[in-house]
């Protein structure tokens, strides 16, 4: 996909036959000395012409002041290697906008080799060597126009004495320690950058990961709105938009730039105030319009692309909260050229403005920021550097993996947590209420219905493991369905698996449980003969029945809870109960001084009577059914969105298209970005009749 | 040869068996346990007499009365045991059991063994203060075990310790029961009314009651000093403390059958004070079955559960076959209810 462009050129050095071969050759010594560092990794170059296609342009050298290139001679048709001295490299910085080297080739010439910006190449061009800026100008435009990154290649000869007036002068500024260090390079470099003679420009596609509009789909599906933060120019960014669907034609897009011919005027007599007061105000009727435009029309859907010069007076404090509205009204929005700091800042914007969940993700350093101030952020393991993943919340690898991240494990996690934290609640409730109630019937004297060690034991042994089960393997939906309906997603988002109304209805239930086990343990226990032999349930024997029934009932309603059985649930549910058994088998057969009153109370008193086992069972049964009965009403007349994809899973429906389409329906609405709802779009007279571009 | 014989003899043998097994399969003949699902009665009576065992001249000041030690506390009742007396409670309980001889076999109303109880009410023996108040150690040590400080008041009386020590075995009750079918006294067996591992672990075999109920004030019931403490039955019964302020506790058997209008006279002395707390006394003979003792509510909860259990699952068949709700029907999805924003 990626294209090496060369514009119709140039005449590097010896060789005049040989035009474009010579950017290339440039291009890649210059890759090279950097390391390809500030480059994407997914910049595919084909080289068109002058290098076969898999043959290795670059041959690694151990000296790391040689480069070797391998180019092909278009004379003799084999590969050379020509070597080149690296003298000096003049980095690259974001004020500088370019970067250049300074080379001796194998017939001792001097040459500096730069690369750059349109914006500050141009101006720097010698007066012979402007000859194909017109063409080169254009070509860079229609590049940046399909969604390439553009740079400007130069070149200019050195003479010795030339040289090393620079090298002196180089050196001295770097070797200085002062505090104005950077300017003094700055300067120097400044002093030989000129004079450039044009070679040409090359444009790089950025190709878009693999997935990853079918990721952005996906995520605008679940209902989570995408801004796109970026630092190229808006061209590539427009460009980038379309090829992942954020925009499409028929959008409506709100451009707000600085590109007013007013606005240039003004830069070019360079009056700081005059240019700021104009620009905020510029901005400032670009946002109101736009606003206004939204609200007229509901139907349509509208795209906000703004640039970084606008971005800064648009996150003024008195503009921000008029531009944060406009920004919400859109469907998608695009900030181009934007720093660092402000990616941040759109992102502080956001989040503090919407009171919503950000997430950020990106890969390079300069969205370390951004990552930072979201809510969550995310950091792509690639290329460009570690300090994204150091200083994300959590890595990975491609950005496609994100539709997996968010819609599978988010939904499951945000699932298992509030569940477990809700079933947490429950248990706790449960076995405390059945001691406050004891509690009631002893005068409030502090005496606990149950011994030491049961108290103790219950979160730790019985019924700790299925809860923690819970937590690591639910799922209430397997990962196909979860992509299959991203609208699963908004259970999140609406959190309403973890609101006060949940949470309570849990504590109710567990009071519920807890009054049912109390009351029907001591009616059914207490007064009358325990077994044949006309015992009487007493302390030990009513504390031990009503600590099976809590242990039970809590177990077994976990049971009734869990959506996702497998051996591992069984082994923790199961065995959490008949762990307790054991437990007071063994408890019980220890001597009486340390088991007090649970001594031989299984064995002796429990295990032979049959009341003991049909107060259990009775008592399990009947405080699981409230639960039961809240839980089959909901399913069949107040469905949750992840139990209709259940039944849709159980009833086998789930491969009929036009059904699962029926449930999915709600997800696309019409200001959702994303391929399907392009499609949609396209089928949909009504929308995407404007084309603005 | 012989062994061949015998073997042959054997095969026949079988085969002669296998024939028969074989019959009565085919006849549909098995032998079989043949269960009957009956009914168990359980009768319970329950009397309470801390009322009327006071002398209508003390009936204002109960407490002055059981707290004079000069007036016997003799006091004689009779109950009736037929069905459902005014005066007297009888209840029944219907429990299924496999019982081979049909439906009420037992012509008997209250069939031995019958369990005789003692129950009070508004008494917590489930306060903390109370429970405490023992030496598990001392209990089964005797003398050789000197750390009664969980026990105080009741550790020391004269300097001395008090063996069994605490509140518990201080407040022991001692109202005794004796019962007369017409002029002839019934047994009452008062051994193994107590948890066996009590007796044989929790209560030392050496252990012999001593300095016991010496004090000014005393709680209630003596102890024979010459019957170590795991022989004491009454004893070991009042030491497992009940569960919640009513309760119930075994006193004895009687291993007669009680017929219909036999009446009983129950000798009794009413020696408890429970009115300074009014609390109540009162006594229960019982019948038992597999299940325990008496008790409704059980039967009452199961079939009230299943009820409402048959009233649900008929709700839901009513609005399913009335109003089925269509597949993948949203409209009742949570974020539908309000307009989702964004």
């Amino acid at each position: 996909m990626g294209i090496g462009s060369m514009s119709p050129i140039p005449m590097l050095s010896r060789d005049s036959s040989v035009c474009s071969q010579s950017v290339i050759q440039q291009y890649l010594i210059v890759m090279k000395i950097q390391g390809r560092s500030h480059m994407k990794l997914n910049h595919q170059m084909r080289l068109p012409l002058l290098l076969q296609p898999g043959s290795s342009a670059l041959n690694s050298s151990k000296e790391h002041k040689q480069v070797y290139v391998k180019e092909l001679d278009p004379v003799s048709g084999k590969f050379i290697e020509r070597s080149y001295k690296l003298l000096n490299v003049l980095e690259f910085n974001s004020s500088r906008k370019r970067m250049s080297v300074i080379v001796r080739d194998e017939e001792g010439k001097l040459l500096l080799l730069s690369k750059g910006a349109d914006s500050v190449m141009f101006e720097r061009l010698a007066k012979n060597g402007r000859e194909y800026e017109e063409e080169t100008r254009e070509h860079v435009h229609e590049y940046a126009d399909a969604g390439l990154r553009t740079l400007i290649l130069a070149y200019r000869e050195l003479s010795e004495e030339e040289y090393k007036a620079f090298n002196e002068k180089f050196s001295e500024a770097k070797n200085s320690v002062s505090a104005d260090r950077e300017a003094l390079i700055d300067d120097v470099t400044e002093e030989i950058e000129q004079d450039l003679i044009l070679l040409g420009a090359t444009a790089v596609e950025d190709k878009l990961q693999q997935g990853v509009p079918e990721c952005i789909d996906k995520l605008a599906q679940a209902g989570i709105k995408i801004w796109v933060l970026t630092g190229d120019k808006m061209e590539t960014a427009i460009n980038i938009g379309y090829a992942c669907s954020l925009l499409r034609q028929g959008m409506k897009q709100i451009t707000i730039t600085l590109d007013a011919p007013e606005i240039i005027a003004l830069e070019k007599m360079g009056e700081k105030n005059a240019i700021a007061k104009a620009s905020k105000q510029s901005v400032l009727r670009q946002i109101t319009e736009g606003k206004n435009q939204v609200a007229t029309s509901s139907t349509e859907a509208f795209a906000l692309i703004i640039d970084g010069k606008s971005l800064a007076y648009a996150l003024d404090d008195d503009v921000k909260k008029l531009f944060l509205e406009l920004a919400i009204g859109c469907a998608s929005v695009i900030c181009c050229r934007s720093s660092p700091k402000q990616k941040a800042l759109v992102t502080r914007l956001v989040k503090e403005g919407t009171k919503k969940t950000t997430l950020a993700i990106g890969d390079g350093a300069n969205d370390v920021g951004m990552l930072q101030e979201a809510d969550i952020g995310i950091g792509i393991s690639g290329v460009e550097g570690m300090q994204a993943v150091m200083s994300s919340d959590i890595a990975i690898a491609q950005f496609r993996f994100l539709e997996r991240l968010l819609l599978v494990h988010g939904h499951w996690c945000y699932r298992r947590i509030s569940s477990m934290i809700c079933y947490f609640f429950y248990k706790n409730v449960t076995f405390g209420f059945t001691v406050f109630l004891y509690e009631a019937h002893a005068s409030f004297s502090g005496q606990p219905a149950y011994n030491d060690w049961f108290l103790s034991l219950y979160n730790v042994f019985f019924t700790s493991l299925p809860v923690i089960a819970m937590g690591v393997f639910d799922q209430d939906v397997s990962a196909r369905f979860c992509l299959k309906f991203p609208l699963l997603y908004q259970e999140g988002v609406q959190n309403v698996l973890f609101r006060w109304r949940r949470i309570i209805g849990w504590m109710l239930n567990g009071v519920c449980s807890a009054v049912i086990i109390f009351f029907f343990c001591i009616q059914a226990l207490n007064l009358q003969g325990f077994n044949k032999d006309g015992k009487i349930a007493e302390y030990q024997i009513l504390g031990a029945t009503m600590y099976t029934c809590v242990v039970w009932v809590v177990n077994c309603q976990m049971a009734l809870a869990i959506s996702y059985f497998t051996l591992i649930q069984h082994i923790f549910i199961w065995g959490g109960i008949a762990l307790w058994y054991l437990f007071l088998l063994a408890y019980g057969a220890m001597p009486q001084s340390i088991s007090t009153t649970a001594y031989k109370v299984f064995v002796e008193s429990l295990a032979p009577t049959p009341s003991f086992y049909i107060v259990t069972i009775f008592v399990v049964i009947s405080a699981l059914v409230p639960y039961f009965v809240y839980k089959a009403i909901q399913m069949r007349f107040f469905p949750m969105y992840h139990g209709i994809i259940q039944w849709i899973r159980y009833e086998g429906w789930s491969d009929d298209p036009e059904y699962c389409n029926m449930v999915r329906q709600r997800s696309i609405r019409p200001t959702t970005v994303g391929y399907t709802a392009r499609s949609l779009a396209r089928t949909n007279p009504l929308d995407g009749i404007q084309n603005h571009r | 040869m012989r062994d061949l014989f015998m073997d042959e003899f054997a095969v026949s043998l079988l085969v002669q068996e296998l024939g028969l097994i074989i019959y009565q399969f085919t006849q549909q003949n098995l032998p079989a346990c043949k269960p009957v699902l009956s009914p168990v009665w359980v009768v319970q009576i329950v009397y309470r007499y801390d009322v009327e065992c006071v002398p209508a001249l003390y009936r204002s000041n109960k407490l002055a009365y059981i707290k004079d030690n000069s007036i016997p506390k003799n006091c004689s009742k009779s109950l009736k045991i037929r069905w459902l007396p005014l005066e007297l409670k009888i209840c029944f309980q219907l429990v299924f059991m496999r019982d081979a001889h049909g439906f009420l076999a037992n012509s008997k109303l209250m069939k031995a063994p019958i369990y005789i109880y003692y129950q009070l009410d508004n008494y917590y023996q489930n306060h903390r203060r109370y429970v405490k108040s023992r030496s598990d150690r001392q209990l089964l040590h005797g003398l050789k075990h000197h750390d009664l400080s969980s026990c105080a008041p009741e550790d020391f009386n004269h300097g001395l310790p008090v063996v069994p020590c605490g509140l518990i075995a201080w407040s022991l009750f001692n109202d005794t029961y004796s019962f007369f079918r017409g002029i002839d006294e019934m047994k009452v067996n008062r051994k193994n009314i107590a948890w066996k591992s009590d007796r044989d672990h929790k209560f030392g075999k050496q252990v012999y009651p001593f300095n016991f109920q010496n004090g000014t004030l005393s709680g209630g019931a003596h102890l024979d000093p010459k019957i170590p403490l795991s022989d004491q039955e009454d004893l070991i019964v009042w030491m497992r403390t009940s569960a919640l302020p009513t309760f119930r506790k075994l006193y004895g058997r009687i291993e007669e059958d009680l017929d219909a209008d036999d009446i009983i006279t129950v000798k009794l002395l009413n020696n408890y004070n429970t009115y300074s707390f009014t609390g109540s006394k009162k006594l229960v003979l019982s019948t038992s079955s597999w299940l325990g003792g008496h008790n409704n509510f059980l039967g009452m909860a199961c079939i009230s559960v299943g009820v409402s259990f048959i009233f649900v699952a008929f709700v839901f068949m009513l609005i399913h076959v009335k109003n089925p709700r269509p597949y993948g029907d949203t409209t009742n999805l949570s974020w539908n209810w309000k307009p989702m924003s964004g």
